[in-house]
């Protein structure tokens, strides 16, 4: 669309929008410097909950652990997804495509709580036929986490192959690349970008977690997302400020350099080449 | 592909996706269908067998026990209409304020509209849990929304807000905003400014450019945005479970209390089946607007 006459009413929806996206975000990193509440004293900038953090074991390991699932996990739905994105990108027609395309919508339409479930029952139900007993805990974890990661890599994944000019394959190919190489050497890393984007989103989703979380996790696996859960029904806890403002740095620094290097990209791709 | 034949590389990259997800995800569909004509027992799991051998015969246990149950009890049909109300009022809140938001970006200067796209999905990055958890505190009695207008002098005490139906809206809303807010503006951006200076040099006001050009145009993105909003919002269980009350109980936590709390697995099951059922049939009836894999169509 064209931007050309900047009119009052867009500056007013932008600032009002923003205004009620950033107030909980203000919040959350404001009252983590609170110095009152529980602890009486009144002091407002403090760092009083940081250090009540830094020694709350329960809160760092659950956080430490989400890390690693998110970390186990998202490698595992790379993997599934840039295949699926791949193979519905460049191949128009194949056996199994629609089921392959609906198998991919349902962890993005269906309720987290009815994955959660199923999950939980198919990993139950494979223990009462085999006598596997690690129904719940990480191994379970990390395969559901990987399974609700897929599609979001495959949806990006696919739009990126989708539509691309076959021409680089093809090339690759009369030159006399065998399928496995030109897919290595051509394929896959044409759709790097948005292998990458796609991960951090697995990451991102795996970390958040906490239905699907609540339905696997054992006693000894509770995820930082199900502590904070947990936590929340008792009421406030600056601590969760806390560790809240410290994943909204970590955040903000990794999309800033994500952001900065897609930007970058699209300004060298635009100039004029050769 | 030029030619139609699949090379083994082909194969594979259909076969392993294609494998992970019908056993993750079509499999244990399956198994939750079985388990719902299950009846129950004090074991573990708390299920009683499918099949039983009497007198040297096998015979079969299946029951539908848990969807009389589920049909026979008011307070199931209330959290069945509680959710699609609540979904619906999402939905309507997302479109609202999305909408315009989406707009405003798309028609930013050119050299802007990434920086704001940016910043509109930020706060999406970051913990969905945080978000709720963050206007638990701003909402609550003693948060500093009522603190504010306390101080003003607009309100004498503070005023409940936190765990109402009202506080399940709002957080749902500001939740399920980049759902909308994403699909929305691909398509307003994609609109060609051409129509627009077509129909402001035939003397079109802005309003009735808007209406007669932009909006017919950006409706498919509108509704699918929209059903990308309505369908997860019908389950969600961590919301209304936070910040809502009893008035607020919906599908997501009556299955989630099923199954903890009443250890009642083929009623969970049931419900998430009916679950499944009402999900399924709109989507496949609206399928047209969705592109694969969620993605807008142009």
């Amino acid at each position: 669309m064209n931007g050309a006459a900047q009119r009052p009413w867009q500056n007013v929806t932008l600032a009002l929008g923003f205004a009620f996206l950033y107030l909980p975000i203000a919040w959350i990193v404001l009252y983590s410097f609170s110095g009152y509440a529980t602890d009486g004293g009144g002091r407002f900038p403090s760092l009083h909950w940081y250090q009540a953090l830094s020694v709350d074991d329960e809160l760092l390991d659950a956080a430490y652990r989400s890390l690693r699932l998110a970390l186990l996990s998202s490698p595992i739905a790379v993997v599934i997804g840039t295949l699926a994105g791949i193979a519905l990108g460049r191949l128009e027609r194949f056996p199994g495509r629609s089921v392959l395309l609906a198998l991919l919508a349902v962890p993005i339409f269906a309720p987290e709580i009815l994955l959660g479930f199923s999950f939980l029952m198919l990993f139950a139900g494979l223990g009462a036929v085999t006598g596997w007993q690690e129904g719940k805990g990480m191994p379970t974890l990390v395969i559901a986490h990987a399974t609700l990661g897929a599609p979001i890599v495959a949806s990006v994944v696919f739009a990126r192959v989708l539509g691309r000019d076959r021409a680089l394959e093809d090339a690759a190919r009369d030159l006399g690349a065998r399928p496995l190489r030109v897919f290595l050497t051509v394929t896959l890393p044409l759709a790097v970008p948005a292998i990458l984007s796609g991960w951090l989103l697995a990451i991102t989703l795996s970390f958040d977690d906490v239905v699907t979380s609540s339905f696997l996790a054992g006693p000894e696996t509770t995820t930082l997302p199900m502590a904070i859960f947990s936590s929340l029904r008792v009421g406030v806890n600056p601590e969760i400020n806390a560790i809240g403002t410290l994943m909204l740095i970590g955040v903000a620094l990794v999309f800033t350099a994500a952001f900065a290097v897609v930007s970058l990209g699209k300004r060298a791709k635009t100039r004029p080449v050769g | 592909m030029t030619g139609s034949r699949l090379t083994a590389v082909d194969r594979a990259t259909i076969a392993v996706p294609l494998a992970w997800m019908l056993a993750l995800l079509a499999v244990p569909l399956v198994f939750v269908a079985l388990l719902s004509v299950h009846g129950v027992a004090d074991a573990i799991p708390p299920i009683a067998p499918l099949f039983g051998r009497t007198d040297g015969h096998w015979t079969l246990h299946a029951t539908l026990r848990a969807f009389s149950l589920m049909a026979g009890d008011v307070l199931y049909r209330a959290a069945f209409v509680s959710a699609l109300i609540n979904a619906a009022l999402t939905m309507i809140g997302c479109v609202a304020i999305g909408f315009p938001i989406a707009l405003a970006i798309a028609q930013a200067p050119r050299s802007r509209r990434n920086g704001y796209l940016f910043l509109a999905v930020l706060p999406f990055w970051t913990s969905f849990l945080l978000r709720a958890y963050a206007w638990i505190g701003l909402i609550r009695d003693s948060g500093p929304i009522n603190a504010a207008l306390m101080s003003l002098g607009w309100i004498d005490h503070p005023v409940p807000m936190l765990f109402t139906p009202a506080a399940v809206w709002l957080v749902m809303v500001y939740s399920y905003l980049p759902f909308f807010v994403l699909p929305m503006y691909a398509v307003l951006e994609a609109l060609p400014a051409e129509l627009l200076a077509a129909a402001a040099d035939l003397g079109a006001r802005p309003a009735y450019a808007f209406r007669t050009v932009t909006l017919p145009l950006a409706l498919p993105g509108l509704i699918s945005g929209a059903v990308l909003v309505f369908i997860p919002a019908v389950g969600e269980y961590v919301i209304p479970e936070l910040v809502g009350n009893s008035s607020t109980i919906m599908i997501g936590g009556i299955l989630w209390d099923e199954f903890f709390q009443n250890r009642d697995w083929p009623l969970a099951a049931a419900i998430a089946m009916a679950t499944f059922l009402l999900l399924i049939v709109p989507s496949f009836l609206l399928r047209r607007w969705i592109g694969p894999l969620g993605a807008t169509q142009r």
